[in-house]
């Protein structure tokens, strides 16, 4: 009973907080100009592509009149090839994700929601299939926005890994996360997306805290879910050595994701969500 | 010096120190706990000084001489402690109490509480008494009671004098006394300290310190006399005079200053202050510059004051009778102490003397009379005397004269003459409540001959002074705020052997129409009763009165003879018309040291103190431990964070006043330079801040698209005080008015104008265009209306298809802002601008207007934010976006026109504008 009661609450809170969600992803979304989605290359479309002779296989109606008619030769009019792509987003569900560093500014998770949410509403606009990992296949259309909204959730544990479940074969994926969590999963996932020729991106978001480490004295670092804990007699000792892991962390990502040919990008929450949200749709634009 | 505990056994305390160390050093400070995800890369990194891990050792010190002091603290450490005195008896403390101990009277007082104090401890009874006062029985309390009476002991402004008195009124038995006293000799002292050492041990504190008085300042040899008496009589040293008084505006000052230098071993000097008649009138005191005692300081009063007196007599005086003249004795009696003036009633009026004295004269033109009685009415003094002239005349006759005090009967009288057989007359004693009343009347002083007062009902309270038989001598009535006084006889000795008495120089000084010369007529006081006005203190300050009685003149004489004291306490007395100041100090008092019985011990007073330390010691122990939550948040990495939250708290609001009192600070210079380093756009602060950002957002985003488009290339906007700043930097001022916005100062006005006048422009913006058209009836329109009238601001019209503003860089028709299409006002054309032949202009080649005025609030259609985005939306959709478009083109075509002036007007480019505007 008061599981149901609890989860009602919980669920309402959320639904408060969506729509909410909805209107900042769409308004970032309506800030990014929709450009030109063609494939750069002849197939099924609407828009003109090019002319070219006509060759032995061709169908008579395929052949452009008009523009045969101006010279001896036949001439087709081929068009650009539009095709959807499926995109596979995911946003780690982790408490340490729910780090803010400071009370005015959003935490982790929300930035990487929303950041996510305006992507799927580009994308969906755009035609492309979105979906989350772990939530089924993606799909088309603006219902699928709503759903989006609905897979966001948060689990229990401290740090998150990449899930990779959905992913189409040759599909593009962006993860969400601050990727201080165990490296190794990360290098799995990305092995196997990368074997399926599954491109994508690579977004890391970090709280400026977490990037300053602005501590000193005696103190017991613990992590959101409180499962790691460090006690230090001299915080202000750590800095130095911190920022170098943190360094190494980052080359890490790069690397890997130069490897693997994705794309890499670190993101502070401190700064306009525009920026990522720009950079993570160019890049996906940039990888077709 | 001397340490001594109260509880000194509390100090074994001190012995757990160690053990303390131990169970501090064992437990550090508390780890802050914080969430931090970051906390994934921290595992495995050690603490490279893993010795914090205990308290370190400087914060044990720290509170270790923390818990140190508070123990000490407790134990109670006196510093200097007294010895106990063996005696239980009573102890007597008095005080001489009078001005000479005024200026280390505080150091008595301590004294007198340390005798207090340790009375208190032995639990002694104690008595105070202070000399000065009338004599008492001395009654002896416990100290506790008081301690609390003694501070409102004050040193009394005479001296102590006449101490055997107090004699009577010692208690029975034995007990010790305590004397603290000033240095001098009074009398009765050597025969009350004798009585004191019979019933016990008598102790004498005495200072050191100088004692100077100051004798009353004489007039002689036309300068003020000062004598300063010292004791004792050291060598050489000069000591600063100052003569105090009101300015012409009334404000207390130094009016005159001079510096009296002590021969060696003088126990007395002299100064001569040479001051002019108008400045030494206003004189009020002279006092012993940096000496707050009531003897350093000598009151004036009447007798230095010099009174400008007119004698006007009939001018026939003859040659070579000046013993017959009306007007010799007169001048006689009044030359030392008075300026003369003689002449006519129309010479002497505009002089404005104090009192006019009419010898003998009887008729006087209208306008003198008319002169006469203006100047009486506003306080002055006439004074006639009668002759054969005023005997012989109609004047007063029927009717009263309102410058004749009685009617006069014909014709007068003589008595005791060769035809007569009467005596001549002898004065009657004055009666009460004349003003001569009180003086002594001379038996050799006879009337011979007198003019008679008509016997009218108010005679006799007019009358005051009368002859043996009553006939009226003087007589008197006021006039408005002055008087008219009529003698009955001839100023000189014609009539009367009054002239010659010294009794007539004393009825002229009663009449205030002269001053005393310097020292004291005998009997000069006694008679009348002295209302004192304002009484000095012993510290040589004066102070009202209040509704104090008066004192009778017989006390007052005796005061100013021989010192005040109880009955007539220094300060300034008043009764009629006249002023007596008695002064702390007489002319004739010496300062003498003190001699006292044999064996007397005489101490000085500056003791040292028991001083309790615990206070202190408790104190230091607060701070060690306030310390210590500083250094413990040091060692916990809170420090910064707790400094910051307190730097917060603590200034936060005074951050911003902090701010400006820096602009203010920084020099008219530097203001000047960061104003001329460029075109820079100024706007007019409203005191509203949310109207003063949009102004400085507006001007801007203004100058960022003159920037773009324009050779104009502004610097950031400035805002501007109109009544602090500089406005001649600016070549233009956006100023938004606020309906509640203040009418400029005066001198903002004058800068304003001038600004104006020089080619400035402002841009007046009521930013009501959504409510009203410019010159509506909106508040802020009638803000505009209070702050433009003061402004030089020439005949108004709304914006005209060719004005030069239309033109000056972009076409322009409409000049929107945040709201479109409310008037735009400019100078009006000159009435005789004609249209240029073949042009769509008239010939406007001159005057550039001063002010445009709108309501279309552009700054906000301007403004944009730090990111160089507009800050407010303007209309609706792509049609507001133009309207903003077209409101920064106004703007451009303004500080174009601002900036090149009627330059668009010029004929030369009419072909081409026309051109374009054919197309």
């Amino acid at each position: 009973m008061t599981d149901t009661v609890a989860l009602r609450a919980k669920a309402e809170a959320l639904g408060a907080s969506l729509p909410a969600l909805l209107a900042a992803a769409e308004h970032l979304a309506a800030n990014v100009a929709l450009g030109e989605h063609g494939r750069k290359r002849a197939g099924m479309g609407d828009d003109f592509w090019q002319y070219r002779a006509a060759s032995a296989g061709d169908p008579a109606r395929s052949i452009d009149w008009r523009r045969s008619a101006r010279s001896d030769q036949h001439f087709v009019r081929e068009r650009e090839w539009q095709a959807a792509q499926s995109v596979m987003l995911w946003v780690d569900p982790s408490q340490s994700m729910g780090f803010s560093g400071s009370p005015g500014r959003v935490t982790k998770g929300d930035r990487a929601r929303l950041i996510a949410l305006a992507l799927g509403v580009l994308l969906l606009r755009g035609g492309e299939r979105v979906g989350l990992a772990g939530q089924g296949v993606p799909r088309s259309g603006r219902a699928q926005i709503l759903r989006l909204l609905q897979g966001f959730a948060d689990s229990g544990v401290d740090y998150g890994t990449p899930v990779e479940d959905g992913l189409v074969a040759h599909g593009r994926a962006v993860f969400l996360s601050d990727f201080l969590g165990d490296m190794g999963a990360v290098e799995a996932s990305l092995a196997r997306a990368a074997d399926r020729g599954v491109h994508g991106v690579l977004c890391q978001i970090l709280d400026p805290v977490e990037e300053a480490f602005p501590f000193d004295g005696r103190t017991v670092f613990l992590s959101m879910g409180g499962s790691v804990s460090h006690e230090t007699q001299q915080a202000g000792d750590l800095r130095v050595r911190y920022l170098e892991r943190l360094a190494e962390r980052k080359a890490r990502l790069a690397e890997l994701a130069a490897l693997s040919g994705w794309l890499y990008m670190t993101h502070h929450t401190g700064d306009p969500a525009q920026t990522a949200l720009l950079w993570a749709y160019k890049a996906l634009e940039g990888a077709r | 010096m001397g340490l001594a505990f109260a509880s000194p056994l509390l100090l074994w305390g001190l012995v757990a120190l160690p053990v303390l160390w131990f169970l501090l050093r064992a437990v550090p400070p508390a780890p802050i706990r914080r969430r931090f995800p970051g906390v994934a890369l921290l595992l495995g990194l050690v603490d490279q000084d893993r010795q914090a891990d205990k308290t370190p050792w400087w914060l044990m010190a720290l509170r270790m001489a923390a818990i140190a002091l508070v123990i000490l603290g407790f134990a109670g450490p006196v510093l200097n402690p007294k010895p106990l005195v063996a005696s239980d008896k009573p102890l007597l403390i008095l005080f001489d109490g009078g001005w000479a101990e005024a200026p280390d009277w505080s150091a008595r007082l301590d004294h007198a509480v340390t005798l207090l104090d340790e009375a208190a401890r032995t639990g002694r009874k104690v008595a105070v008494v202070q000399l000065a006062e009338a004599p008492q029985p001395v009654l002896f309390g416990t100290a506790a009671d008081w301690q609390g009476r003694l501070a409102a002991l004050l040193p009394r402004p005479w001296l102590p004098e006449n101490q055997q008195r107090w004699i009577a009124d010692l208690p029975e038995g034995d007990f010790d006394s305590v004397w603290l006293t000033d240095t001098l000799s009074h009398s009765g002292r050597p025969l009350l300290a004798t009585e004191l050492a019979k019933h016990g041990a008598l102790r004498v504190v005495a200072t050191a310190r100088p004692i100077l008085a100051l004798h009353p300042a004489v007039f002689a040899d036309g300068k003020v006399q000062l004598t300063v008496n010292r004791l004792p009589a050291g060598d050489g040293g000069s000591v600063d005079l100052v003569a105090r008084g009101p300015d012409p505006s009334g404000i207390e000052q130094d009016l005159a200053r001079g510096t009296l230098t002590f021969a060696a071993a003088a126990d007395s000097g002299a100064l001569a202050l040479e001051l002019p008649a108008e400045l030494r009138n206003r004189v009020t005191r002279f006092e012993i510059a940096g000496q707050n005692t009531a003897g350093a300081v000598s009151l004036a009063d009447d007798s230095l004051k010099r009174r400008k007196i007119a004698i006007v007599s009939d001018g026939s005086d003859r040659e070579g009778l000046q013993l017959l003249s009306p007007s010799h004795y007169l001048r006689q009696a009044l030359q030392p102490t008075a300026d003369l003036l003689e002449g006519g009633v129309s010479d002497v009026l505009p002089a404005n003397p104090d009192v006019i004295i009419l010898v003998d004269v009887a008729k006087l033109p209208q306008a003198e009379t008319d002169g006469l009685l203006d100047w009486v009415k506003k306080g002055g003094l006439l004074v006639r005397f009668a002759g054969p002239k005023l005997g012989a005349s109609d004047l007063g006759r029927i009717e009263e004269d309102p410058l004749m005090p009685v009617r006069l009967r014909e014709g007068g009288r003589t008595v005791g003459g060769a035809m007569s057989w009467d005596d001549p007359k002898t004065l009657a004693p004055f009666p009460d409540g004349s003003p001569f009343h009180g003086l002594e009347v001379p038996a050799d002083v006879t009337v011979t001959s007198q003019v008679l007062a008509q016997p009218d009902p108010d005679l006799a309270g007019r009358t005051i002074a009368a002859l043996a038989d009553g006939t009226p001598l003087v007589t008197r009535k006021s006039l408005g705020l002055g008087q008219v006084v009529l003698f009955h006889v001839t100023a000189n000795a014609e009539w009367s052997t009054l002239p010659l008495s010294g009794l007539f120089v004393q009825l002229l000084e009663r009449l205030a129409v002269s001053a005393r010369a310097g020292g004291e007529v005998a009997g000069d006081l006694v008679g009348l009763t002295w209302v004192p006005q304002r009484l000095l203190d012993g510290f040589g300050t004066l102070t009202d009165a209040g509704d104090r009685a008066g004192v009778p003149g017989a006390a007052l004489d005796r005061a100013a003879k021989n010192g005040p004291g109880v009955e007539a306490p220094p300060g300034l007395y008043r009764a009629e018309d006249r002023l007596v100041a008695v002064n702390a100090v007489g002319a004739t008092t010496v300062l003498a040291p003190a001699g006292w019985p044999v064996g007397t011990v005489v101490e000085g007073l500056t003791v040292s103190a028991e001083q309790s330390l615990k206070g202190p010691a408790l104190g230091l122990a607060l701070i060690l431990l306030s310390v210590d939550i500083l250094a413990a948040l040091l060692v916990s990495g809170r420090l910064l964070a707790v400094l910051v939250l307190g730097l917060m708290v603590l200034h936060g609001p005074q951050a911003k006043a902090q701010a400006q009192v820096q602009a203010q600070a920084q020099t008219a210079d530097e203001a000047a330079i960061a104003a001329t380093e460029g075109v820079i756009l100024g706007y007019v602060k409203t005191g509203d801040t949310a109207v003063d950002e949009v102004s400085a957002a507006g001007l801007t985003g203004l100058g960022d698209q003159l920037y773009n488009r324009t050779a104009v290339e502004p610097l950031a906007p400035i805002g501007v005080d109109i009544e602090k700043d500089e406005l001649a930097f600016f070549p233009f001022l956006y100023w938004p008015v606020t309906p509640d916005a203040g009418v400029p100062s005066s001198a903002a006005y004058a800068k304003l104008n001038r600004f104006l006048r020089t080619g400035g422009m402002i841009l007046f913006d009521t930013r009501d265009g959504d409510v009203a058209g410019a010159g509506g009836t909106s508040p802020e329109a009638q803000a505009l209306q209070r702050i433009a009238s003061g402004l030089d601001i020439p005949p108004l019209e709304p914006l005209p298809e060719d004005h030069v503003l239309t033109r000056t860089f972009y076409l322009l028709q409409d000049f929107p802002g945040r709201f479109a299409g409310g008037a735009v006002w400019v100078e009006a054309a000159p009435p005789d601008a004609v249209q240029a032949e073949g042009m769509p202009f008239r010939n406007l080649n001159d005057g550039v207007t001063p002010v445009v005025i709108g309501g279309n609030d552009w700054a906000s259609a301007w403004a944009v934010d730090g990111n160089g985005m507009a800050m407010f939306p303007v209309g609706r959709g792509y049609a507001g976006e133009n309207q903003r478009e077209y409101a920064y083109r106004f703007g451009i075509n303004l500080i174009m026109y601002v900036l090149t002036g009627n330059y668009k007007s010029d004929q030369v480019h009419v072909p081409a504008l026309l051109e374009r505007l054919g197309k």
